[in-house]
């Protein structure tokens, strides 16, 4: 490069990468243990503080990369060594750990921000106001963990920040563990939570097994040491490198919800919607798309498992994306779009278009997180104006306003009972009226989804195509059919939440969100314009950048039939949900979804269902383990072996065998042994104690006739 | 010079009469008397052989014999005189409480 | 023999300083419930301390025993019997669980127990001494000694201040033990009379009895540790046990008495029978295995959490296992952390189950839910032990239970990594009854109005439980200092085993 001996002689900050880790971790101390006492101010200044610390940590890092593209190894400690199994967590400071530190502390860093005033409405709602620093004490844990995750230097340390994240990500899900997603008492938030974690569990299990065999065969769980031996250990062991890279997938398939392991994400939504936009969208559930990155050389040397993986992505975005259209949920649409997009990545990165597949996560990461959060936006907006909170001086004014209309609308009812669902997108209508900063931000955040140029997604999407129609034809074909879907669910998504007459009060007197929300979305809305040009054909400034960290890329050229083709998919499926959603705009209520009078009823509720995945694996999985599980405990084990086994067999034997030797054997022969024994001795001393006269006379002529009989015995022999 | 046998035989005659009182009389004192005969016919045989053997030893024995005499008939005394008191009676078959 | 010499020594004061307590507790009138508590607990303290000054005088570097103490003690027909006391990186960290654990679990009885305390601080101290003992022996005879010496105490335990069916429980758990114990005892006797001595030491210098007695020996053996573990299908006894003892009970049964079996397998059978301890490695590995995944299916549709976390244990100690007949460094290594995590994990998690039980008397999952609304640290120590116990990085059961996998999957001894694929299918059923059970008491909305008036932890359960949660973190985080200090002693064993 140009500039390198210009940027080589300033100065580095590599060492300051730990504090990437330290201070979010610092920031979620302090407000687990003085969050109380601290105040929401307080709590929040030190969790976006942390947050932004994080991120300007890894600003520095990329300043300090722009010299020097070579991977830096920051020691910070030895874990432990066994024998020849030796582990020190280091921190691998090079493009793509920087690329996503960047995108985690960055989005993460406004999420922050922008929970700061969402919590502030969700946690009074809840009826739980203290649980506000607990949230951004997880809060900050989870940027700590991502940047473990993304900075370890091993799969080892990839592993504890995989888990770690997934820990948040359990506890942030099972937030208002008391509640279900509507707000009513119910264990479904907690149970969500923990299908999200046994989930993953089981995609831990083969990430586990990966790094099992990468030891025995590699003997280090270093990156470094791994890919410098991959070519030797193929040519030794062929199946091992598959069965590496196969293990790694399903790893894949659990933490970025890919099929088979998919169904944990739209369940995830339970948790508050900052939590959705930054771990179920932006950052955590794309770990598995950097972890295939990550570990290129593998995949590269086993064609089989790069199809794999193609296969799996673009069968998962297309899947989704059918899922997707057939939602209610303002949430749900966005959680089955993510599982689609994920589906892309992975399909990208499984190709071997790796730079194709970490831009999409990066445009991904803007517009998904600013889709997220307009739609908590909404959410909240809904909220407010459905029940105003007493110290909320705006929504009272509106309820105020429209006092009337409310009881009218109500009747008896109490407003605040009333089920209303405020995520539920056929509550709404109408909102571009009534919050505009947050309707039009979310706007170019979907068309940013669907694909439409020039906003960030159309250069990632195209740039995943494109290579897709080079490498794989077959899950090109699935991407674009996948691409027309997504077109097709954004604009009804739109449709039905922004356009048209608001259908409940509720809607019709939606309030604005405070600046703290507002400014984030604009933010986010701009990145998600113009993040598209980081790597636009010509620029490649993203390819380049991430060229360092990467084995052979070849970028292949702009194609404008590639482009062409993907926009004209996107326009035609826009205006064919546009000619099919044009109705809802007038409606007042509710009426039929026009896509359900298209697909019939039946096929319909099979995509709202999610095809009944769900389903099929509660009836097996769950129910089967429910089943085997208790009828080892309470049949097998219990009856069968506690009750059974030991107490009848066991112990009764014994008690039998006792009694046997108790009755006859004892009683019977010993016994009477000794007892016939004693009555002989009986016998003869009743015998006896007839010389016991007690007649002093008699015993002494006893002992003179016993005298004389001695001495008579004693002459007897003496004179023999 | 008395031959030896000469004083054996008068204690041999002496140690009977003892024992004979001792089995057919019932006479507590009696008895006790008696013991102390067949006692004394003891000493004199010792005595008599210590002179024949011209040796110590045997009038030894006699002072302890005597010595042991005079404590059994300390002791004797007094349980007869408790047993007395509570029989009214001096004759030894009142006493058969060991009776088996 | 004198005594100010024996006294002096640091693993006879070690083992027999809880005797002092025993006396000073015998002094004390009955009455004086608090006084009896303090001298327990400062006892139990002091002899921490003293196995502290064992640790500093420990060095990590030497593979061979430390700090032995070896005296003839008395002989039967010829035999000479030694006392033989000392401590190795196999045996130095759990000496220090053993003394470490006893006054947490004399501190969680402070309310608990209200029954003739003298007593039972008398055979909690006595108790103490015996578990010592099993750790540090290192003659045979003396070591079956201890071994046996601890089931008197515990059986009184648990059948005095035990719930309900604590008879049936206590007689259930001594016979069972004893039973194994003969067959070790035969195995005693016959080993004495062929080396002519029942020093271990002397024994390995001697070299491993030939032949299929061998295999004869290590299965005598292993039926006494097995039962003690106890491995899958010996575990009956344990529910039974440990939902009728009482708290401190149940954490020093689980703590310490089931590492015994554990240990046992690792200080005997494999140094003393090494071809039948690679001969039977499948086996017992299967019967690991099968132990993981069953005690964690079993433990899930427990309604009595006591009993859920009594099978969690035969999971648990199925990974123990399946480490130590890995035979690979990393998988003994893990096993010995492992047997230290799950002592310190599941003596918190019976701590827990004990506070929650000292509040409302009863443990059924289904009486609970919503808790941690009300008892916010309560809830949050358990969901770090529960997150200790089911193996999450960060913590201290996932370094053991990931060395112990790592160590079975290239195991040659197993001979196949398969061992390991199906435990680690284990770890996902840990997720399941742990997350079930913290779910069940503490997540949802409050079902019951009684629950809703609980105390949060009082002062001092904070404090027997946060040195355990610290431990969990060290662990968890920096375990280097714990597997330097076994590193020298398992590569020392393992040589012997080739």
């Amino acid at each position: 490069m140009l500039f390198d001996a210009v940027h080589n002689a300033g100065p580095t900050f590599f060492h300051l990468a730990p504090l990437a880790v330290f201070i979010p971790l610092l920031g979620a101390t302090i407000n687990f243990l003085f969050g109380r006492r601290l105040g929401e101010r307080g709590v929040a200044s030190v969790a976006v503080g942390a947050a932004a610390v994080a991120f300007v940590v890894s600003v520095l890092q990329w300043l300090s990369l722009q010299g020097h593209h070579e991977a830096v190894t920051v020691p910070i400690v030895e874990w432990l060594t066994i024998g020849d199994f030796q582990v020190a967590w280091a921190q691998r400071i090079d493009t793509l750990s920087v690329t996503m530190m960047l995108v985690v502390t960055g989005v993460g860093t406004l999420i922050h921000i922008y929970a700061t005033a969402y919590m502030h409405y969700d946690v009074r709602y809840k009826n739980d106001p203290r649980r506000y620093a607990r949230f951004f004490g997880f809060f900050n844990l989870f940027i700590a963990m991502m940047m473990i995750l993304v900075t370890g230097d091993s799969y080892l340390t990839l592993f504890v920040g995989w888990e770690g994240v997934g820990l948040c990500s359990f506890l942030l899900i099972g937030f208002w563990y008391e509640y279900d997603i509507l707000g009513n008492p119910s264990t479904a938030n907690a149970r969500a939570a923990k299908k999200a974690f046994v989930v993953n569990r089981v995609g831990d299990f083969g990430f586990l097994l990966a790094i099992f065999t990468l030891f025995w065969y590699f003997g280090t769980v270093e990156f470094e040491g791994v890919f410098a031996k991959v070519h030797e250990v193929a040519a030794q062991h062929p199946n091992v490198l598959l069965a590496v890279t196969l293990f790694l997938l399903l790893g894949v398939t659990g933490k970025s919800a890919q099929i088979p392991l998919f169904v944990w994400l739209p369940d995830a939504m339970a948790g508050p919607t900052p939590v959705s936009a930054l771990i179920h969208a932006a950052t955590m559930v794309t770990a598995g798309v950097y972890l295939i990155t990550r570990s290129a050389e593998l995949y590269l040397a086993v064609p089989q498992a790069q199809a794999a993986v193609a296969l799996v992505g673009g069968l998962t975005a297309l899947v989704a994306a059918t899922m997707a259209v057939a939602q209610y949920d303002i949430k749900k649409v966005l959680a089955y779009s993510t599982i689609s997009q994920l589906g892309f990545m992975v399909a990208a990165v499984g190709m071997g278009a790796f730079v194709a597949g970490m831009f999409h996560l990066v445009t991904h990461a803007f517009f998904k997180a600013l889709l997220f959060l307009g739609s908590g936006s909404v959410i909240i907006a809904l909220e407010r104006a459905h029940h105003p909170l007493p110290d909320d001086p705006e929504a009272q004014a509106v309820a105020g306003h429209h006092g009337h209309d409310h009881a009218a609308h109500h009747g008896e009812h109490d407003a605040h009972h009333a089920p209303f669902d405020p995520q539920d997108m056929r509550n709404m209508g109408g909102l571009l009226r009534r919050i505009p900063v947050t309707s039009w931000t979310y706007i170019v955040g979907a068309l940013a989804l669907a694909g439409l140029p020039p906003l960030a997604g159309f250069w990632s999407k195209d740039e995943i195509l494109l290579e897709a129609k080079h490498l794989q034809p077959v899950v090109y074909g699935l991407l674009t059919a996948a691409a027309f879907l997504t077109a097709f669910y954004v604009t009804r998504q739109l449709v039905m939440v922004f356009l048209g007459k608001p259908r409940t009060e509720a809607a019709a007197h939606a309030i604005e969100s405070p600046r703290a929300m507002t400014g984030v979305l604009v933010t986010l809305a701009v990145l998600s314009a113009l993040g598209g040009f980081l790597n636009a054909p010509g620029v490649h400034a993203f390819g380049h950048w991430l060229e360092a960290s990467l084995p052979e890329i070849e970028t292949l050229p702009f194609n404008l039939t590639v482009a062409g083709i993907s926009t004209a998919v996107a326009l035609f499926s826009m205006a064919l949900a546009w000619s099919l959603y044009r109705r809802v705009r007038a409606w007042e209520a509710w009426q039929h979804d026009p896509l359900e009078k298209v697909l019939g009823p039946g096929l319909f509720d099979f995509l709202r269902q999610a095809w009944h995945w769900d389903d099929f694996y509660r009836a097996v999985f769950v129910q089967g383990y429910d089943a085997l599980a208790a009828f080892l405990a309470h049949t097998v084990d219990w009856r069968f072996w506690h009750d059974w086994f030991h107490d009848t067999i066991v112990a009764g034997t014994y008690r039998r065998l006792s009694r046997f030797l108790a009755r006859p054997v004892d009683l019977g022969i010993i016994d009477r042994i000794a007892n016939e024994l004693a009555g002989s001795v009986q016998g003869l001393a009743l015998v006896l104690r007839g010389l016991q006269s007690g007649f002093v006379r008699t015993y002494a002529l006893s002992v003179f006739v016993g005298v004389v009989l001695m001495l008579g015995y004693l002459w007897w022999v003496i004179v023999r | 010079m008395v031959p030896t046998s000469f004083y054996i035989f008068l204690a041999a005659l002496l140690f009977t009469i003892g024992a004979v009182a001792v089995l057919f009389r019932r006479n507590t004192l009696v008895i006790y008397m008696a013991v102390e005969l067949m006692l004394n016919a003891a000493n004199l045989a010792f005595v008599a052989f210590a002179r024949q053997f011209e040796a110590l030893d045997g009038q030894l024995f006699v002072f302890f014999v005597m010595t042991v005499a005079a404590a059994e008939v300390a002791v004797g005394l007094a349980l007869i005189v408790t047993i007395f008191r509570t029989k009214h009676s001096v004759d030894i078959d009142a006493m058969h409480e060991l009776k088996g | 023999m004198n005594i100010t010499e024996f006294v002096s020594h640091p693993l006879n004061l070690v083992t027999f300083f809880p005797l002092v307590g025993v006396v000073l507790l015998l002094l004390t009138p009955r009455e004086a419930k608090n006084r009896l508590r303090w001298i327990a607990l400062l006892t139990s303290g002091v002899t921490f301390a003293v196995s502290l000054a064992v640790l500093a005088r420990f060095n990590p570097a030497d593979p061979q025993i430390q700090l032995a103490y070896q005296r003839p003690w008395f002989q039967v027909a010829g035999l000479q019997i030694n006392y033989i006391l000392g401590v190795d990186g196999l045996s130095i960290l759990l000496l220090l669980l053993t003394t470490f654990l006893t006054p947490i679990a004399i501190l969680s009885t402070w309310s608990a127990i209200e029954e003739r305390v003298k007593e039972f601080m008398v055979f909690f101290l006595l108790l103490e001494i015996g578990m010592v003992g099993v750790f540090l022996a290192l003659d045979l005879f003396l070591f079956y000694i201890f071994w046996e010496f601890t089931l008197v105490p515990m059986y009184f335990l648990i059948g005095i201040w035990g719930g309900p069916n604590r008879m049936y429980a206590a007689i259930k758990f001594f016979l069972y033990t004893m039973a194994g114990s003969l067959l070790m005892l035969l195995a005693i006797v016959y080993m004495g009379l062929h080396y002519g001595t029942f020093s271990v030491p002397e024994m390995l210098a001697q070299g491993a009895i030939g032949g299929a007695v061998q295999n004869w020996l290590f299965l005598a053996f292993a039926a006494a540790f097995a039962i003690k573990v106890p491995m899958w299908p010996l575990h009956s006894w344990l529910p039974d046990a440990h939902v009728q003892a009482p708290t401190a009970g149940s954490v020093i049964l689980a703590g310490v008495l089931l590492k015994m079996g554990t240990y046992g397998f690792l200080r005997f059978n494999l140094p003393l029978f090494p071809e039948a301890a690679v001969h039977y490695a499948p086996l017992m590995g299967l019967l690991a295995v099968i132990g993981i995944l069953y005690g964690a299916m079993v433990s899930y549709p427990q309604q009595d959490v006591k009993k859920l976390v009594a099978y969690s244990s035969v999971s648990h100690l199925g990974f123990v296992m399946l480490g130590l007949f890995a035979l690979t460094a990393q998988g003994v290594e893990g096993a010995i952390l492992q047997m230290i995590n799950h002592g310190i994990s599941t003596g918190a998690l019976f701590l827990v189950v004990g506070m929650i039980y000292e509040r409302r008397h009863t443990r059924d999952l289904d009486q609970f839910g919503g808790l941690w609304k009300i008892m916010p640290i309560y809830g949050a120590l358990t969901l770090i032990t529960t997150l200790s116990s089911m193996g999450l990085p960060g913590l201290n059961g996932f370094v053991g239970e990931f060395n112990i996998l790592l160590g079975a999957f290239g195991s040659q001894a197993l001979g196949s990594p398969l061992y390991a694929g199906f435990a680690a299918a284990g770890v996902i059923f840990a997720a399941v009854y742990m997350l079930y059970m913290f779910q069940k008491i503490f997540l949802g909305p409050v079902k019951h109005e009684v629950n809703k008036t609980l105390k949060d932890l009082s002062l001092r359960e904070i404090v027997t439980l946060l040195p355990l949660i610290a431990l969990m973190f060290w662990i968890g985080l920096y375990p280097k200092p714990f597997f330097a200090l076994m590193e020298p002693a398992v590569q020392h064993l393992l040589a012997g085993l080739r």
